[in-house]
Formats: structure tokens, C-alpha cells, sequence
């Protein structure tokens, strides 16, 4: 039996920090904007490695900076907690358009004030043309360029509009070394230059602008140094006076000279967390094995008697509240993707070491004490599990699982090492791994992986066989036949197929050129010296400065393609009780169903506008009519309703994915694989391959939105299924059987992340004893090789409750495909599609 | 015969059962019962015929007959489970001991894959059936209702002198014994009930463990689905509160046991 062990004592400050940071709606603020313009206005002679560091000095020298009440670590990219800068050098036009929205869209609102809107405005024309996502568009063929924007097969929306993030960096090499070590290297670097290599001058360039980069970052932390002691001077308090003192103490140490103590490093590790967050704007920027690099100076401090538990906690404390206080403001088509204000910034413990040695410390346990400690969605807490990892770490994850907050993520050793072996890696870093974002494996410091790199929605090329490559009138997939001359399901699957693969070429054509405008108009020197072997290759990450390269796209709906092709090889080919003809009407028909009020609205509106164009008289008879006649699908005949019905029940009596049956499931494995093994054919222009994830964070529901009624009997414009999970309520045999499924999937294959979504009722992790039981639960899911799991442990009812008071629940948290996300603040769908979601662990 | 031959009539199989003996457990629950217990939550369990149940508007058929080679390949799916977690199969019911052949058989397949065994029981048997089971069963879940034998007549439509029997022989001879009360209002939820029912199981030799099962109504709507008339609707499950209070009252009356609420 296993033990609770770490069970500290939660120091007051942190509740109090805690309601500083939320006490008010996350705000826009306008510096950044404009202080990334001046700089640009007055860098135009400038390569763009030296405009973009220039930018950053000139950003850190004169952004206002704030240390909120009794922080112990300090920094923060805006004055107002939570508050937010923009990008505009990466795309601005959505922000304009949402000015009067933002603060009252239903998907993470933003307060934005009337003057910053004004500054905003004025900074904007400058952008116009410049951005990241001008020249990624400008790359495009127009077809993709339409069926990107405008036909929802894919998106590769997140790097179009925004930065890349998505990224783990040597901290410990900052922390230890410092970054006037960084700046020796890149002076050594350019040294070793002579005037007749080719590439002298972008090297030279390249290495200073890490040089200007690194120097600004200690610059900032010296303004925040000067800040405390002026703080200081002023403060009546004389405990927060020492405190105030201390840090000025810190600010002027790190990051610039190794840190000497344990809280030196967790200042240390903070600025380089903040700034990269300032220097893009990409999401995913990910601490990853905190409790490895942070240990040296933490095992020091305690062996030296001059650090307590209790005060170490409270420095992780601090830290954990901090990373809740970076944010970031998306179009709201993207809030709803990645909806929870998530920045996504994963931080794993345990797991092995790179000599193949278990490494979990006492950071392992206190990590998990802080989530406990600050019940907030950041960090993304993950645990890397393996044959060794000791009892106790996993009984203590599962009891933060129990609390509820969604977190920890759990992942399987065993099936990742190889996987990324498979793709170059070697064993050391292969064994050294850390999770980026939602699910993503990479070798930290070392790797621009470019996950996340783009949604596949692998529902919609079944929409193409159906439509013979049709979409919204136009022939944008290919010509595989008309379906209802196919005379097999041989036939129809490879049918399936080439419209996937017809996509997915579209889909990496759009990321590579999405990639390679990353590299000519936003390539970061200060995030690339922190990241072998950019200052080697003088080389920027977004050039292919990094040792490995990846992009990684994710694709889902498995779960719905897999009881679709059944049903249609079933119904269709082998039992014959539908023709191919009445499932494709029934489809089209929505089975006879009303569809979605939101979605009616749209389509009413779409609809009288064609009516109006076409020249015929619009009143409001009409306008009801074709309202109501798409909610309750009053054109379809009675008698084709009742066929429907009848197809409907014939489906859903099929077995279905997700409950144990072995042919089933190895028929996902090769519904998986149709969007996997291609993907692997693929390069990049960094000079890296592609590898597919099978996951979509929260895109199932917008992009399900966007899908029609599938054979599964799945109804248009519902949710898919979330990650590699059966589709919501298909699976009705226990979490066991569920999971025996999902392993069944080949995961080694998904390098690039795997999702498994459980939610467990609080009565399946009540006592000491379950706790056992639940850890034995996961440890048979990763013996049978499944590579990723989470779980929700909330009651139905507690959801319910939630969504009709949500006052009262706003530090409810809620795990959302990949990452903790304040449930209050999700759009009202994706609560949906939460609470529809199985229970386990009922009473029966 | 082969005992993977060997027929019997379950109406369920419920995996990850994790409050019905040690480790991660799938529960086969059977068909048919001695008693009728007012408040059961299975009442489709009751009767051994083949039913039709009608719940959110459809029907469907309890009840199936089945082999143990037929069971063994639904419980086997989960044999990593068990091993982790030192886990096995529960047999429910419905009274397992109403389908001796069955059980018996069913007990002997799955210790000979090497998982444990457990059986859920009222002990309203004879004691032929219960020699019969005893050398196969690793733990028993035992229910003592109520120590009153007309109370016990009044709710469960049966006396409970053959179970008291049969709980201390099977006391002098398992190897491991759970003594559980589904603990109903108007029934036996007082202190002096449940403690009358804490000093019988504190007299029993080798007894460690009292389980207090809270009484809940999720079963409530299958009895209209079954065209029957639920008796309790007037009660309410007994608060958290109540619940302490009678554990209290456990505890004082046998303070040699291990008294828990839930199982």
C-alpha cells in the first residue's frame, strides 16, 4: 500500500496573491504595440534577426513594469493581472473587428479600454502587409489558401494569426550558468567566424542579436531590481521591506550570473518564462522538467540547512500563481479552440533520466503539492510514468487527480521513448523527454517541434466521398465517383483515403508555407540561444537552428470515422438493409432531425440574403418559415422521417468503438493510420519531417460545428469526438473496457501526442483504497501500451450546477482535451459536450 | 461436465467495480433471489423468468443464459486489471447461491486463471449449497438486514433464522468475512437496530469488518420499468450526519470490528 507523502503546509500569501490575480477581468494593454512599431519604424535598413532584437531591447527597456502585492517572484508583461499585450507583427486585422466584442464574447473575454483601443488603432496601419500572416497567405496556393479559410477541412489558423511558442528551453543552463554565459558563447561563436565563409554575415547577424537580446533581458531585470529598492525605500512594513530588498537583491544577480540559492533560480527561471512570452506570442511555451533542473540548488539549499520545506513550497507556490498571470487574447474563433484563457504551459515530473535511472526527487511531490496548494489551470502539471516510477509518486498523483482540477496528465514512458527514437531521436534524449502544450513528446532545449501545428478534421473527407469532392459548390477534394456506384466497401474506403490524403497534402502545404514565413518575418533570437544548436549554427529556431525539427499537425475524429465506415460497410455492403442512396440523403437530410438553434440562425440569415440576391421578396413569414423549418426539418417528408428513424436505430444498435471488441478497435488502429503514415512522408522547411498527434484541445466542438451529419448517426454540426476517446456516451462498458480500447490504437505511431479524455465520479477515488485501485487502473492502461491519459473527477450534477450559477463555481476547473481550463469560462457548447461525456464510478 | 459447460442466468456484468471486495473487480450479477427486499436496487434481479424492463421509453429483455466459458471471456478481458491491483471477480445478484451449479462453476473458471474470488450473498441457502461454494470463495460479502426475524419477514419477505445459521458456520470456515447492512430508514436505521446487528458480527469468529451501505433510491425507477410498485418512496437516504451516528453506534457495540461507511 502506498503513502500520502508531502502533504505541506499552504503558506497564507498565496490565497491572497491569488485573489489579486483575479479579481477583475483580464485587460488588453497597448504598449507592447507600440513600442514593437517605433522600434520597427526606426529599423527599417536592418536585417530582420537585428530589427527583432532591437524590438525586444526596446520593448524591455520602456515597457512599465509592476511587482504586485507581496510577490516574492516578480515580473509581468502587464500592468493589470492577467492583463495582455498583442502582436501585431504577427497579424492584427481579427483584433479590429472584435473591438466592441471582446469584453463580452462568450469564449475568453478581455476587458479593452477606450484609449488602448485608440493607440491600437493608430499603431495598426503601419502593419499593414508586414505580418507574418500577409506573407504565409501571400505562400499559399489560392485553392489551399479557400479551403484553409473558407471549407473548415483543416486550419492552420494558431501559427497563421499568432507565434509559434511550443517550445521547452535550457533553463537549467540560465540558471546555472547564467546568461553572460549565453552572451560568451555567442561572442566565442563569432569569433570562430572568418570572412570568407559564405554565410559570415547572417551568422554575425544572428549572434548579435542574441548578444542585444540576452543584454535586454538583464537590463529588465535590473529596472525590476531598481523598482524594489524604490518600493523599499517607501514600505512601512518592515517584513515586506526585507522582502522587497531581497528580491531587488535577486534582480540584480539573475538571469544574468548563475543563481547561488534555490530562490535566486526560481527568480531566474521566472524571467526567461515571462520573456519568451514577451518576445512571441506563442502559446505552449512549456517549463517542462522542472523538478530535474530546479533540484541541484534545491538539494544545496536543504542539505545547508538554510531552506524548509514549507519555504520552498512557498516559492513553488509563487510561482505556479505566476504562470496563471501570463495571458494571451486569440480571435474568437480561436478562443474557442483552445478556450480557458490556456497558455498551455506543461510542466512534468518524475520519469527517467537520461542514463535510463528513475529521477524522481522530492520537486516531484512538492510540484504536485503546489497545484493542490493554488487550484489554478496553469501549470498544464503532467507525471511521466514508467515500469519504476516509485508507488508513492503515482499515489500522490492520484490524489491531486482527486481534487479535481484535471490535472495531472499522465504518460506512459514505455510507448513514448521509442516513438520519438523512431523519429531520430537518441536514447539519452529520447529518455530526457518533456511534454510541450496539450500532449506533445519532445527532447527539451534541443527541439522546434511545431506542434500543434494545424486541426485535421478527419470527418470531413467522408463528406467528400459522399459529395464527390463537392463542398459549399465547389470541387475542392477529388473526383472518386459518384458513391452510389460503389460496389464495395474496399471501394469506399479507398475512396476515404485518397480524399484524406488529398487533404492532408493541402493541409502541409499551408504549414509550410505558414513555417517558412515564421522564418523571414518573426525569426526570435532570444528564444533560439536558448536552444541547441542555434548559437552553434548561428541560426534562428524559425530558420532551422534547432538540432531536431518537427511539424506536428493533429488530426481527430477517429472515434466517429471509425463507427461510420462500420455502419456503411454493414448497412450498406454487407447486410444491404440501406442503399448507398438513402444514407447519402439521410445525411443530407440531417436523419430527418432539426438542426442546432445557433446554427439555424446562421443558416436562416445565409439563406434569405441568397433569396434577396436572387431577387425575391423577403418578409418575416419568410424569415420563420426557413427558420423553422430548419430547426424542426419540416421539409422532409413524414414517410423519409420515419426511414430515418429506422436507419438511425440500425445504427446505434451497431457496435460501436470503445467497448473492448477487438475487431473494432483494430479497425480504428487503421482509421487511425490513414491519417498518420502519410503524414510521416512529408518535410518541412526547417529541414525536419512531419508527425501526426491525434488530438484536437478543443477544436472538436467549433470544427464539429462546421461538419454535417455522418453515418455514425452523429447529427450535423455537433461535436466530434474528443481526442482518442469513444465518442461521447458510445461506450457503455466501464472504463476498463474503454481503455483497452484506446491502447489498442497504434500510439507510437502519433509521435506527436496521443489523447485519452476519462472522467471519473468522486466516489471512484473516495478513500486510501480506491486511490490504490485507480493507480492500478492506469498502470494496466499503460501496460497494454496506451500513451496518454487524464482524467475529470467532477459529479454531473456539479457541472449542471455550475453552468446555471456559474458565480459560484469560478475556480471550478475542469480538464478540456489537453489542458485545465476555469469551467465558468468555457463557451456554453464545450460545457455541453463536458457533462454529455460518460461517467464512471456510478452507483449501481 | 466441463465446467466451462456449465449454464447459468446473469443479467449482468459490471467491470471496474471498485466497492465489492479487494482490487479492481468485474461483478457477474445473477438472476433470481430468495428475498424481496423492499428497497432493492435491482428488483430485476428478483425473479429468476426472463423479464422485460421499460426504462426511458424502451424495453429490453433482463436476463440471459449463458455458459461460464461465455463469462470467463468477458471477466478475462480485464485480467490486467486484476493482476495490478490484486483484483478478481464478485459474484452478485440476484443470490448466486440460487444457481449453485453455476456459481460453483463459474468460482472454480476463474480460480484457475488465478484471479480472486468474492461472492455478494444474503446466505439464504441451504447448507449442502453453501458447503458446496465455501472451498471456492476467497472473501464473502455477507448482508445482515435486520436481527429481528418478523422485521426481517416484514421487509425481505423471508425469516432470517437460516441466515443467522449459515453466517456463523460460514464465519467458522471462509477465509475471509465481510459483514455488510444496507442501512434503510423506517428499517433498521436506529442506533439499537444496528447495534443488535454490530454484536451478532463481533460474536462471529474471524469477522474484521462491518460495512454500513448507505440505503439509496437509484434503483427506483426499474420498478415501474417492471411493472411493479416501489414501497419506499416515502423514505429519504440517511444524511452523512445519520450515517456517523449509526457508525457511532457500531463502534460502541463492537468495538473489536472495523466499522466503515460504504463498501
Amino acid at each position: 500500500m502506498g503513502e500520502l507523502k508531502f502533504v505541506i503546509q499552504k503558506s497564507p500569501r498565496i490565497d491572497r496573491l491569488i485573489a489579486h490575480l483575479f479579481a477583475k477581468m483580464p485587460e488588453i494593454e497597448a504598449d507592447r504595440a507600440e513600442l514593437v512599431t517605433e522600434s520597427y519604424k526606426q529599423t527599417e535598413h536592418l536585417p530582420i534577426i537585428k530589427r527583432r532584437s532591437a524590438a525586444f531591447r526596446y520593448i524591455l527597456e520602456n515597457i512599465p513594469i509592476v511587482i504586485r502585492p507581496e510577490e516574492l517572484i516578480v515580473g509581468s508583461n502587464s500592468l493589470a493581472p492577467r492583463g495582455c499585450q498583442t502582436f501585431p507583427e504577427y497579424s492584427f486585422e481579427w483584433l479590429e473587428p472584435e473591438f466592441d466584442t471582446i469584453a463580452t464574447r462568450e469564449a475568453d473575454p478581455f476587458y479593452i479600454s477606450k484609449e488602448t483601443v485608440e493607440r491600437l488603432k493608430k499603431v495598426h496601419p503601419y502593419w499593414k502587409g508586414k505580418t507574418v500572416s500577409d506573407l504565409a497567405a501571400a505562400g499559399m496556393d489560392p485553392e489551399v489558401l479557400d479551403v484553409f479559410l473558407n471549407h473548415g477541412m483543416f486550419t492552420v489558423g494558431n501559427y497563421f494569426y499568432n507565434g509559434v511558442g511550443h517550445i521547452n528551453v535550457n533553463y537549467a543552463k540560465v540558471i546555472n550558468k547564467g546568461l553572460e554565459a549565453i552572451i560568451d558563447e555567442a561572442k566565442a561563436a563569432m569569433a570562430k567566424l572568418h570572412r570568407g565563409m559564405g554565410d559570415y554575415q547572417k551568422r554575425k547577424q544572428f549572434q548579435e542579436a542574441v548578444i542585444e537580446s540576452c543584454e535586454a533581458v538583464i537590463a529588465y531585470a535590473a529596472r525590476y531590481a531598481d523598482l524594489a529598492r524604490r518600493e523599499a525605500a517607501y514600505c512601512a512594513d518592515p517584513a515586506r521591506r526585507a522582502e522587497l530588498l531581497e528580491i531587488a537583491e535577486n534582480c540584480t544577480r539573475v538571469p544574468g550570473k548563475p543563481a547561488r540559492s534555490f530562490y535566486e533560480a526560481c527568480q531566474s527561471f521566472w524571467f526567461i518564462q515571462q520573456l519568451l512570452q514577451c518576445e512571441s506570442s506563442g502559446h505552449s511555451i512549456s517549463p517542462g522538467r522542472f523538478d530535474q533542473y530546479m533540484y541541484p540548488l534545491f538539494k544545496k539549499d536543504m542539505d545547508a540547512g538554510v531552506l524548509t520545506y514549507e519555504k520552498a513550497q512557498e516559492y513553488i507556490d509563487c510561482i505556479w500563481v505566476k504562470l496563471n498571470d501570463l495571458n494571451k487574447v486569440r480571435d474568437a474563433a480561436s478562443a474557442e479552440g483552445f478556450a480557458g484563457y490556456g497558455l498551455f504551459q506543461n510542466l512534468i515530473v518524475g520519469g527517467q533520466n537520461e542514463q535510463g535511472v528513475d529521477a524522481t526527487n522530492d520537486l516531484s511531490y512538492m510540484c504536485m503539492e503546489a497545484t493542490m496548494h493554488v487550484r489554478l489551470p496553469q501549470p498544464s502539471l503532467s507525471i511521466r510514468v514508467w515500469n519504476c516510477s516509485p508507488h508513492d509518486l503515482l499515489i500522490k498523483a492520484a490524489s491531486v487527480t482527486r481534487e479535481g482540477l484535471g490535472v495531472p496528465a499522465f504518460y506512459n514512458d514505455e510507448v513514448i521513448i521509442p516513438a520519438i527514437m523512431a523519429r531520430g531521436l537518441t536514447l539519452e534524449d529520447a529518455r530526457d523527454y518533456c511534454i510541450i502544450g496539450c500532449v506533445e513528446p519532445q527532447k527539451g532545449a534541443k527541439t522546434d517541434g511545431w506542434h500543434d501545428a494545424a486541426f485535421f478534421n478527419m470527418c470531413r473527407p467522408l463528406e467528400l466521398v459522399f459529395s464527390n469532392g463537392m463542398d459549399k459548390g465547389k470541387q475542392i477534394g477529388l473526383r472518386t465517383g459518384e458513391v452510389e456506384q460503389m460496389t464495395s466497401f474496399e471501394e469506399f474506403f479507398d475512396a476515404y483515403k485518397k480524399q484524406q490524403l488529398h487533404m492532408i497534402e493541402m493541409m502541409v502545404h499551408a504549414d509550410n508555407a505558414v513555417d517558412y514565413a515564421h522564418g523571414v518575418r518573426c525569426p526570435l533570437p532570444f528564444e533560439s540561444c536558448l536552444c541547441d544548436d542555434c548559437i552553434e549554427r548561428g541560426l534562428s529556431l524559425q530558420e532551422g537552428g534547432a538540432h531536431y525539427n518537427f511539424t506536428g499537425p493533429q488530426g481527430f475524429g477517429i472515434a466517429n470515422m471509425t463507427d461510420a465506415l462500420l455502419a456503411v460497410k454493414t448497412l450498406v455492403f454487407d447486410e444491404k438493409k440501406v442503399t448507398m442512396a438513402e444514407m447519402k440523403q439521410a445525411l443530407a437530410d440531417n436523419f430527418g432531425k432539426g438542426i442546432l438553434p445557433k446554427k439555424a440562425v446562421e443558416l436562416t440569415t445565409q439563406i434569405t440574403r441568397e433569396l434577396m440576391a436572387g431577387g425575391a421578396s423577403v418578409n418575416d413569414d419568410t424569415i420563420r418559415t426557413v427558420y423553422r423549418n430548419l430547426t424542426n426539418a419540416e421539409t422532409v417528408d413524414p414517410a423519409k422521417k420515419a426511414r430515418y428513424a429506422e436507419i438511425l436505430s440500425m445504427i446505434e444498435a451497431l457496435p460501436k468503438y470503445g467497448n473492448d471488441l477487438p475487431e473494432i478497435d483494430s479497425f480504428a488502429r487503421e482509421v487511425g493510420n490513414t491519417y498518420t503514415k502519410p503524414l510521416e512522408h512529408y518535410t518541412n522547411p526547417r529541414g525536419g519531417i512531419f508527425q501526426a498527434g491525434l488530438y484536437p484541445v478543443s477544436a472538436n466542438v467549433p470544427l464539429g460545428y462546421q461538419t454535417g451529419a455522418t453515418p455514425d448517426g452523429r447529427l450535423a454540426f455537433t461535436p466530434i469526438a474528443d481526442g482518442v476517446g469513444p465518442a461521447s456516451g458510445r461506450d457503455v462498458k466501464g472504463p476498463t473496457a474503454t481503455a483497452n480500447s484506446v491502447a489498442r490504437l497504434d500510439h507510437g505511431i502519433a509521435s506527436n501526442g496521443t489523447l485519452f479524455n476519462q472522467k471519473f465520479h468522486p466516489s471512484a477515488l473516495s478513500s486510501m483504497a480506491s486511490l490504490e485501485k485507480f493507480v492500478a487502473y492506469l498502470r494496466g492502461y499503460f501496460d497494454q501500451k496506451g500513451m496518454h491519459v487524464q482524467y475529470n473527477v467532477v459529479s454531473r450534477e456539479t457541472l449542471i450546477d455550475a453552468q446555471k450559477n456559474p458565480e459560484k463555481y469560478k475556480n471550478l476547473v475542469v480538464r478540456v482535451a489537453g489542458y485545465s481550463a476555469l469551467f465558468t469560462t468555457l463557451s456554453r457548447s464545450l460545457q455541453d459536450d463536458i457533462i454529455a461525456r460518460t461517467e464512471h464510478g456510478t452507483v449501481k | 461436465m466441463n465446467i466451462y459447460e456449465q449454464t447459468g442466468r446473469i443479467f449482468d456484468i459490471q467491470r471496474y467495480s471498485i466497492h465489492d471486495g479487494p482490487g479492481i473487480r468485474t461483478i457477474v450479477f445473477l438472476k433470481g433471489c430468495y428475498l424481496r427486499c423492499r428497497w432493492c436496487c435491482n428488483p430485476e434481479s428478483q425473479e429468476y423468468k426472463l423479464q422485460e424492463l421499460t426504462q426511458g421509453g424502451k424495453t429490453r429483455t433482463v436476463g440471459r443464459d449463458v455458459t461460464v466459458g461465455e463469462v470467463m471471456d468477458e471477466i478475462r478481458r480485464d485480467a490486467v486489471y486484476y493482476s495490478r491491483s490484486g483484483g478478481g471477480v464478485t459474484l452478485s445478484g440476484g443470490e448466486c447461491m440460487a444457481q449453485p451449479e453455476f456459481s460453483e462453476a463459474l468460482l472454480r473458471a476463474v480460480h484457475e486463471y488465478g484471479y480472486t474470488t468474492a461472492i455478494e450473498t444474503t446466505a439464504f441457502a441451504s447448507r449442502e449449497v453453501v458447503d458446496r461454494l465455501l472451498p471456492h470463495v476467497d472473501y464473502f460479502l455477507l448482508d445482515i438486514k435486520h436481527m429481528d426475524s418478523e422485521k426481517h419477514r416484514q421487509f425481505c419477505g423471508k425469516p432470517n433464522d437460516v441466515i443467522l445459521e449459515n453466517a456463523r458456520y460460514i464465519a467458522q470456515n471462509a477465509k475471509n468475512l465481510v459483514i455488510r447492512v444496507p442501512t434503510v430508514p423506517t428499517f433498521n436505521a436506529s442506533a439499537e437496530e444496528i447495534a443488535a446487528i454490530a454484536r451478532f458480527a463481533d460474536s462471529l469468529p474471524r469477522v474484521g469488518e462491518l460495512h454500513l451501505l448507505p440505503y439509496h433510491r437509484l434503483g427506483q425507477d426499474k420498478y415501474a420499468g417492471i411493472g411493479r410498485e416501489y414501497t419506499l418512496s416515502h423514505i429519504t437516504p440517511p444524511t452523512n450526519e445519520e450515517m456517523e451516528q449509526l457508525a457511532a453506534a457500531a463502534r460502541a457495540a463492537a468495538p473489536r470490528l472495523h466499522v466503515q461507511i460504504g463498501g
